[in-house]
């Protein structure tokens, strides 16, 4: 049992990780494998690929000062709690400069019971430049024993300021094959379920477990996905937009909601509100804080929620495009292939490669702040095929 | 059942007091002052001091905040003096106030101090309903000034024609219509733009004299660029998000305004049935699925789509797309105004 054990597929980035672990304990001085540990990391890979999972592998293997890890520090990194360990990561929609200050002061103290001191940052992309160059100075010589962790999607993500003060590991996208294996493995999934939902999250860890272990979101997806392929009228994209919306915003209330009202009443009872009480004006300051940062939690997994249907999307077109221009690969969505082959001979493939476009465009115009109902109508007023042209 | 029949009764019981317009404001122990419109109540107010002020220039005029209102406040100002001069005691944001407010007022208002008014703004809302209660009640004696909001043009109208006819000038119902349309948005203002006529020009103000003073202003809002544009009236649709953009629309609301509208529009094209039935099937209300169906004459399907399209390109470009939000929506309005057929 290491702490390597659950990543998926990523067996060279291991490696060189491991190396560098191994290196990092062995002897504090030099060495010629001293080359292999250095003090700032970028990981790099597609969401879902484990990222993250694998910073905190490297950061309990560099903690405990042994390539493996040990079990008292890989509890401690788990639950978050290493005294050596900062995490820097965001449920908002970006990162706080102040955040980041806070986590450039702390970087300079030594480690108190490990051998490294390791800061992690997931979201690295979600810092804009400003924020970024908080952090510059620390990520270029930072103290002895202290290693900073970053993980972005893609190397482009960061500025080149960044980029150049780091050393970058990618990550593969992990086979279907892999990811359904992990969650047979762990979740104790059917094979046939697995195999599915590995397929239509598109070797997204998570997406994929979701999928595996939620009936209820495997019927809403395709529920969703037929609803696209139904789009005849305008009105009907409105209302497919309109439900997107809905499926979205209850996701994220799911999530939220709960979550909400327990910080709520912890922050009350730290105050020394009693339940009931009216908020004193002093006081309401700080719940105020609270509930914006509540609210930027609820539009980032509102715009999670509807970037996920958007990924559905498109992979359905790719498959429509896929049966359009004969392709050989794989189809994603094998369940609705008849739906799908349908859909392939109502429409052309210059029509499927600008729904295509129309979905990247909506995804940058909602990260942009557009509003995302009117992003998802003005893309579905491409999905719009006529059944003129079938008859 | 009983309880739907007893219910009105019981409000209707709880009032005993005079309840007035906002002009017809008289000195009682007691003058609540209610209602959301801030400036028919201030104006109320100021008609009573004026009125106090006259009967005896030796008025002593206080101000208390409710919202800050500390213990025993109210009593020290209410105490009679040496030479016992009338007080006013306005008291503003009765709506915010203390709890120890509510206990004093109730106490004091049980023996009214003499020849003090007390005068009580209370902005609308829930708080402090234990002594709006009490002094509608009939507790110390007191009077209501109802100040609700203005909202049908015709109380505007009349507004306005009160405020010429208690200077004694004579005015044209048609300058007096085009003057409230003008100002249709606020109060103050629409009194003001009065007063300025009046000190302005001489003998009967006529509809030519409201044009040389306030000739090409009107209130828009974003819904009326939108219905101008959706109706394919360029040109008025362009005037009018000028005159929007220059009197502080922000582009964004502009844009969410529009797409609402041709949203509706989307959502009814392509239905047939009544409007009551649609209304229930689409969760709108028959009014707007009504309007929809007025405002979709002469569009086609693509045209909506291509709109639809437009709101989010112009969307994204008043967030910072593009460089000019202005051009953005004079882009969009264009579009929209040639039903996509441009």
């Amino acid at each position: 049992m290491t702490v390597w054990d659950e990543l998926t597929g990523q067996a060279d980035a291991i490696a060189v990780f491991r190396a560098a672990a191994a290196a990092a304990s062995a002897t504090p001085t030099e060495g010629a494998a001293e080359q292999a540990m250095s003090h700032a990391w970028l990981i790099t890979g597609p969401p879902g690929s484990g990222r993250s999972n694998l910073a905190y592998a490297f950061a309990t293997a560099l903690i405990s000062g042994h390539p493996d890890g040990d079990d008292a520090t890989v509890a401690q990194v788990a639950a978050r709690s290493h005294p050596d360990l900062t995490v820097l990561s965001t449920e908002g929609v970006s990162i706080k400069v102040d955040d980041v200050r806070a986590i450039v002061r702390s970087s300079s103290y030594s480690p108190s019971v490990g051998r490294h001191r390791v800061l992690v940052i997931e979201d690295a992309d979600r810092m804009p430049e400003r924020t970024s160059n908080v952090l510059l100075k620390a990520l270029e010589e930072p103290p002895e024993r202290t290693v900073w962790i970053l993980c972005a999607p893609s190397e482009a993500d960061l500025i080149p300021t960044i980029r150049s003060r780091v050393r970058s590991v990618r990550l593969r996208v992990p086979s279907i094959d892999d990811v359904a294996a992990l969650l047979v493995a762990r979740d104790g999934v059917s094979p046939e379920v697995a195999e599915r939902a590995a397929r239509e999250a598109q070797s997204h860890i998570g997406m994929a477990r979701r999928l595996a272990t939620s009936s209820e979101a495997r019927e809403r997806r395709e529920a969703t996905l037929v609803s696209a392929l139904g789009i005849r009228t305008v009105s009907d994209a409105v209302a497919a937009a309109a439900r997107m919306i809905e499926i979205a915003g209850d996701d994220a209330k799911a999530i939220t909601l709960e979550r909400d009202a327990d910080e709520r009443e912890k922050a009350l009872r730290s105050l020394g509100v009693a339940p009931g009480q009216t908020l004193p004006p002093a006081l309401r300051g700080q719940i105020k804080a609270l509930e914006d940062d509540q609210k930027r939690r609820a539009t980032r997994s509102l715009r999670d929620g509807i970037d996920r249907i958007l990924v559905d999307f498109s992979s359905l077109h790719r498959d429509v495009l896929m049966l359009q221009l004969n392709g050989d690969s794989a189809i994603i969505n094998r369940e609705l292939l008849s739906r799908i082959e349908r859909a392939a001979s109502v429409g052309s493939a210059a029509e499927t490669l600008r729904s295509l476009d129309a979905i990247a465009v909506a995804r940058k115009r909602i990260e942009a702040n557009v509003a995302p109902l009117l992003a998802l109508e003005a893309m579905l007023m491409t999905f719009r095929r006529s059944e003129r042209a079938a008859a | 059942m009983a309880a739907r029949t007893s219910a009105p009764a019981k409000a209707r019981s709880t009032v005993s007091i005079p309840q007035l317009g906002w002009n017809q404001v008289r000195p009682a122990p007691v003058v609540l002052v209610s209602g959301t419109e801030t400036f028919l109540a201030e104006r109320s107010i100021r008609d009573l001091r004026d009125f106090l002020k006259t009967e005896d220039p030796s008025l002593e005029i206080v101000d208390i905040a409710a919202d800050s209102y500390a213990p025993g406040e109210l009593l020290t100002m209410a105490s009679p003096s040496l030479f016992a001069e009338p007080r006013l005691l306005r008291v503003s944001n009765v709506e915010k106030c203390t709890d120890d407010f509510i206990t004093e007022t109730l106490a004091y208002l049980q023996e009214p101090a003499d020849s003090t008014f007390l005068v009580l703004r209370h902005n609308g809302g829930v708080r402090g309903k234990k002594l709006l209660d009490a002094i509608r009640g009939g507790l110390g004696g007191g009077i209501e000034i109802v100040c609700a909001e203005l909202k049908k043009d015709a109380e505007k109208y009349e507004f306005a024609a009160g405020e010429f006819a208690a200077k004694g000038r004579r005015v044209a119902p048609s300058a007096l219509r085009s003057l409230v349309s003008a100002f249709s948005d606020d109060l103050a203002e629409l009194s003001a733009a009065c007063q300025q006529l009046m000190s302005d020009a001489s003998a009967e103000i006529t509809e030519a004299t409201v044009d040389r003073y306030y000739g090409g202003r009107m209130e828009v809002n974003a819904f009326k660029v939108a219905d101008a544009a959706i109706a394919g009236r360029h040109g008025e649709a362009l005037t009018n998000l000028r005159q929007a953009i220059s009197s502080g629309e922000d582009p964004v609301p502009i844009v969410a305004a529009f797409a609402m509208k041709i949203r509706t529009m989307a959502k009814v094209f392509g239905t047939r049935g009544g409007s009551g039935q649609l209304a229930s099937k689409l969760g709108m209300a028959p009014w707007q699925v009504e309007r929809a169906q007025r405002d979709l004459q002469g569009w086609t399907e693509d045209g909506l789509a291509r709109c639809i399209t437009m709101l989010a390109e112009t969307d994204a470009a008043v967030k910072g797309a593009e460089r000019d939000p202005v051009f953005a929506l004079e882009r969009m309005v264009g579009v929209i105004a040639a039903r996509g057929r441009a």
